[in-house]
């Protein structure tokens, strides 16, 4: 799927990156809790939070992530729309839930990521 | 930024709660090793295992260091902070295991991930924590 059929299935708004629409994403991730993001995204994924702050634009950029989709119309503070110029991190807003826009990318083909990426750590 | 041997050294001081500035040490390094030529991929091992490292330190240490050696073949990391310790190491490295309070978690941190991260992403992990000395740990990625 590419970012701008993202973007009119959710019917979201684009906040930052009209140059990336064309980017291509394979599996998406819905969480609020950032190691989460970490261990479970691969490179490329699309991350759908409830979470606002500029550290979820930096989770992005670390994760190598394409794009962050803000959920029930959220629209973060300025200076992560700041940190997201600047590290070039897509960001949309849609006024969704995050279970009911998950779902709608879900029904239009995107995966989810795969259960743990990485070599296994014991436990 | 220093040339040592043949590697390239980075510095970066991490403060206690100086959640403005987190994770630009981890971005850096991510540019950096991307300009060297290390693949997507690898680039992102060695930027989690970076962030996580900072992130732990800014909410639990009182302050501390990362020292990161990026050299042709593997990236070397070290962390070390000024206390107050970890004390119990196994339990820390359990995923889901947190002590992080509750502001922290409202921030998306605190997932009890932190650790279990950083073993997983690097290839080398070693972690020694007292409550004399603090927490050190060295971290290595092969590309």
């Amino acid at each position: 799927m590419k970012l701008h059929e993202v973007q009119k299935v959710l019917g979201a708004s684009q906040l930052w990156g009209q140059h990336c629409l064309e980017r291509e994403v394979s599996t998406a991730c819905g969480a609020d809790l950032m190691s989460d993001v970490l261990a479970f995204t691969k490179e490329g994924a699309l991350l759908l939070t409830g979470l606002t702050n500029p550290q979820v634009v930096r989770t992005a950029d670390v994760g190598g992530l394409s794009a962050i989709i803000f959920v029930r119309g959220k629209i973060p503070p300025p200076e992560a729309m700041e940190m997201a110029k600047e590290l070039d991190i897509p960001l949309f807003s849609t006024p969704h839930t995050l279970f009911a826009a998950c779902g709608i990318l879900f029904a239009n083909g995107l995966k989810p990521c795969p259960p743990l990426v990485g070599k296994t750590i014991g436990n | 930024m220093e040339t040592e041997e043949q590697g390239l050294l980075l510095e970066f001081p991490l403060e206690h709660y100086r959640f403005e500035t987190a994770g630009e040490a981890s971005s850096k390094i991510k540019q950096v090793v991307r300009q060297l030529g290390v693949n997507a991929q690898t680039a992102r091992r060695i930027s989690v295992c970076a962030y996580e490292a900072e992130l732990n330190a800014i909410i639990h240490a009182y302050g501390g260091r990362m020292r990161v050696k990026v050299f042709s073949d593997r990236t070397e990391l070290e962390v070390t902070d000024e206390g107050p310790g970890i004390p119990d190491i196994e339990a820390a490295m359990r995923e889901g295991f947190s002590t992080a309070p509750d502001n922290i978690r409202e921030m998306g941190f605190g997932a009890g991930m932190g650790l279990p991260n950083m073993a997983r992403s690097a290839d080398e992990f070693q972690i020694k924590s007292s409550k004399e000395k603090g927490t050190w740990i060295q971290m290595l990625v092969r590309y």
